[in-house]
């Protein structure tokens, strides 16, 4: 049985393209019940989202399977096969279960280790699931899919630097206060920047939010969006004192905070540190407050250097990731050859033939007047006995692969026949069957 | 006995060094465990190896350099990872036992049998007074560790040029609470330190305080760590400047320890090298 993939991804086409080819959620039970029909596919699985649409599946003959899926993609699509293929990637065995762990732990996504794309792909799993059209192999593959994901999640550092300017404040402000909790942020002016990011800062627990803008309505009304309070905008300043994070974008033309009225703040609270966060251009906050000692002020290149930074370490990351993933292949193809059963049978087959011979010679070697003839006939007989033994059990295999079932049958007579079968390694067998 | 353990402690400590290393470099959590683990394992080993010698010298074992010097690595160890229990900090621990291992190694290159004790040292205040003083000296120690994170952190988040340390190193808050913590702690330790130390000197030699460069400069030490605790409380040091102060009271601090043994003869100067 092969695994493969046939699919396109915003790596290898544009968006118009994408687009045309993506399964809207309602018509993926009818191309998962056309992909069925197909003769040589066994098992299927439809990924579609906005940056990729990928048919996974098992088959006999792979290529045969690959050729089939193109084209059913062309016609179900209306397309024009030569073009679309242009677009089409396709892989199969190692390189399909390699693909399928990139893509879900998030190592071929647009933006390295975001997240949603494991729950895109949980939820094909679930319509596959639904409409019947995965099996043994399948429902394997996609669940060692999801813990590669995890693996990958804990293991490495993949998804821990923010990649969007908010969260990035979010995070500066968790390596200069040793948490978000309890602390106050102020928003001076009332922009929409302004609210998500406070919007980001609240989500992580902040305890009190001070809302400041020209007019006192608008502040009112965010203030009581996030259960704060609106303080009057000229005198924002007298409450510097009291907030850890300033969030400003105002619309001034001039700079709003300079490091006098910071000074003058710091000394009231102690010298506790703060963060100011400018996201107005042109910018409200002196870049000198920035000098000022236990303060931190960022404006928006900066932040915006901080998501590129963190971007160049998510792709360290992802070194690590890769090894994970080939480590989790290896484990998942000596499960997939455990499959096999040719290689039972065969060994079956050998044992037995040179179990006949030693008793065939044993035999000739006692009967000293036998003649060719006599020979010949004990030859021919133990052999007849052993096809005739070996017949049913050999066709019962490879019913029973038919059906993905033959696993605990290929235990058994390794077990009881003590058959040695080169690879897969048996040890790992065992502890993949364990989790 | 006792010396042949000192050296399975430090080269176990070596170890903790390296998995310690590996577990910023890595930045896995397996790495951060195991490293955890040899440490404990490790400072294990350095306890059985302290009693040892205790039993073989039939004193408490600090009245040479080299006895010091276990001590201090042994002090050291014990309070990073009680801090430790509280606030996992890997890159503290990647430095801390570097420094563990350092003051370890310079021990091993001192004479190391256990000889005849000094008459003068011969009191129940030993143990006391040079325990007291050795957890202080500890417990500034990370301070000190903590202090240097701080600036690089600090530096970092000011000039906003992140190197990979960035993500690995803990909170600008959390890493000056290490550091007022240490100081609340290391304080009173060190204050006891001197007042036993004096105690004892009235009961052994009639006097006090004798103005011996150790004395001294352990009052010099004293002081500045007096200052940064009275500046904390009252006008809000912290952060950059009072990372900076600790850096400098460690380095008094290692003065008064080795540079005063070292270098200037006093009456503490039985245990410097040749012991």
């Amino acid at each position: 049985m092969d695994i493969f993939v046939v699919g396109l991804s915003h790596k290898t086409a544009p968006v118009s393209i994408r687009e045309t080819v993506a399964f809207a959620p309602e018509h993926i039970g009818t191309a998962l019940a056309q992909l069925k029909q197909i003769p040589c596919i066994a098992e299927v699985v439809v990924v579609s989202t906005c940056n990729r649409v990928e048919i996974y599946a098992a088959a006999d003959q792979g290529a045969q399977g690959i050729e089939a899926v193109r084209g059913f993609l062309a016609r179900y699509h209306n397309l024009d096969a030569e073009q679309l293929n242009k677009h089409l990637y396709a892989h199969q065995g190692d390189a399909a279960v390699r693909h399928m762990f990139r893509v879900a732990a998030s190592l071929d996504s647009m933006v390295i280790g975001e997240p949603q794309i494991l729950g895109q792909i949980k939820d094909a799993y679930a319509y596959a699931v639904e409409h019947q059209s995965v099996g043994l192999i399948m429902n394997r593959f996609l669940h060692k899919a999801f813990s590669v994901a995890k693996r990958v999640r804990t293991e490495t550092n993949i998804a821990g630097n923010a990649v969007s300017v908010a969260f990035a404040a979010v995070e500066l402000a968790r390596k200069i206060f040793d948490t978000i909790e309890g602390k106050t942020v102020m928003l001076l002016g009332a922009g929409e920047m302004c609210e998500l990011a406070a919007r980001h800062f609240v989500n992580n627990g902040v305890k009190e939010v001070l809302v400041a803008n020209r007019t006192f309505a608008r502040a009112e009304a965010l203030a009581q969006e996030f259960c704060g309070r609106a303080v009057l905008f000229n005198n924002f300043a007298d409450h510097l004192h009291q907030v850890d994070i300033v969030l400003s974008s105002t619309g001034a033309t001039n700079f709003i905070i300079h490091p006098e009225e910071v000074q003058q703040a710091l000394r009231q609270r102690k010298q506790k540190p703060m963060f100011f966060i400018d996201i107005a251009v042109p910018r409200d906050i002196d870049p000198r407050v920035n000098n000022v000692g236990n303060v931190y002020l960022y404006d928006v290149d900066d932040l915006q250097g901080v998501v590129s930074a963190n971007i160049d370490e998510r792709q360290k990351e992802a070194v690590a990731a890769e090894a994970i993933i080939e480590q989790e292949l290896l484990q998942f193809n000596s499960w997939v050859n455990s499959l096999e059963v040719v290689p039972t049978i065969v060994a079956l087959r050998q044992k037995m033939e040179r179990m006949r011979r030693r008793e065939v010679e044993k035999t000739l070697g006692q009967i000293k007047n036998l003649d060719e003839q006599g020979r010949k006939a004990v030859e021919a007989m133990s052999q007849a006995l052993v096809n005739k033994i070996l017949h049913q059990p050999t066709a019962g295999l490879k019913r029973a692969q038919k059906d993905a079932a033959a696993q605990p049958y290929v235990d058994a007579l390794q077990e009881l026949f003590e058959l040695k079968i080169e690879p897969p390694e048996q040890g790992e067998m065992k502890q993949m069957d364990l989790d | 006995m006792s010396i042949l353990l000192y050296k399975v402690a430090l080269l176990m400590y070596a170890a903790v060094t390296l998995l310690s290393l590996v577990a910023v470099v890595r930045n896995r959590k397996n790495d951060r465990s195991r490293s955890r683990l040899f440490l404990l394992l490790a400072f294990g080993v350095h306890t059985i190896t302290l009693t040892v010698r205790y039993f073989e010298a039939g004193y408490t074992p600090v009245t040479n350099l080299h006895e010091s010097l276990s001590f201090f690595a042994w002090a050291l160890a014990g309070v990073f990872m009680l801090i430790d229990l509280q606030m996992r900090m890997q890159v503290m621990a990647a430095v801390t036992s570097t420094i563990v291992t350092v003051f370890m190694l310079f021990g091993s290159l001192m004479p190391m049998q256990t000889q005849d004790l000094n008459p003068a040292l011969d009191s129940f205040w030993l143990p006391v007074h040079v325990g007291l003083a050795f957890m202080g000296n500890a417990v500034f120690t990370v301070a000190f560790v903590a202090a240097i994170l701080y600036l690089i952190q600090e530096r970092m988040l000011k000039s906003k040029k992140f190197s990979a340390l960035h993500y690995r190193l803990p909170s600008l808050e959390t890493l000056d609470r290490v550091n007022y913590r240490c100081l609340k702690f290391g304080f009173p330790l060190m204050t006891m330190g001197i007042i036993s130390g004096a105690v004892w000197a009235e009961s052994a030699w009639g006097t006090y305080w004798s103005w011996d460069p150790k004395e001294s400069w352990a009052l010099i030490t004293w002081f500045l760590y007096a200052a940064l605790l009275h500046g904390r409380l009252t006008v809000g040091w912290r952060g950059r400047r009072a990372a900076i102060f600790a850096i400098i009271g460690f380095c008094f601090l290692l003065f008064t320890f080795l540079g005063v043994n070292l270098l200037l003869p006093g009456l503490h100067s039985y245990s410097t090298m040749a012991g």
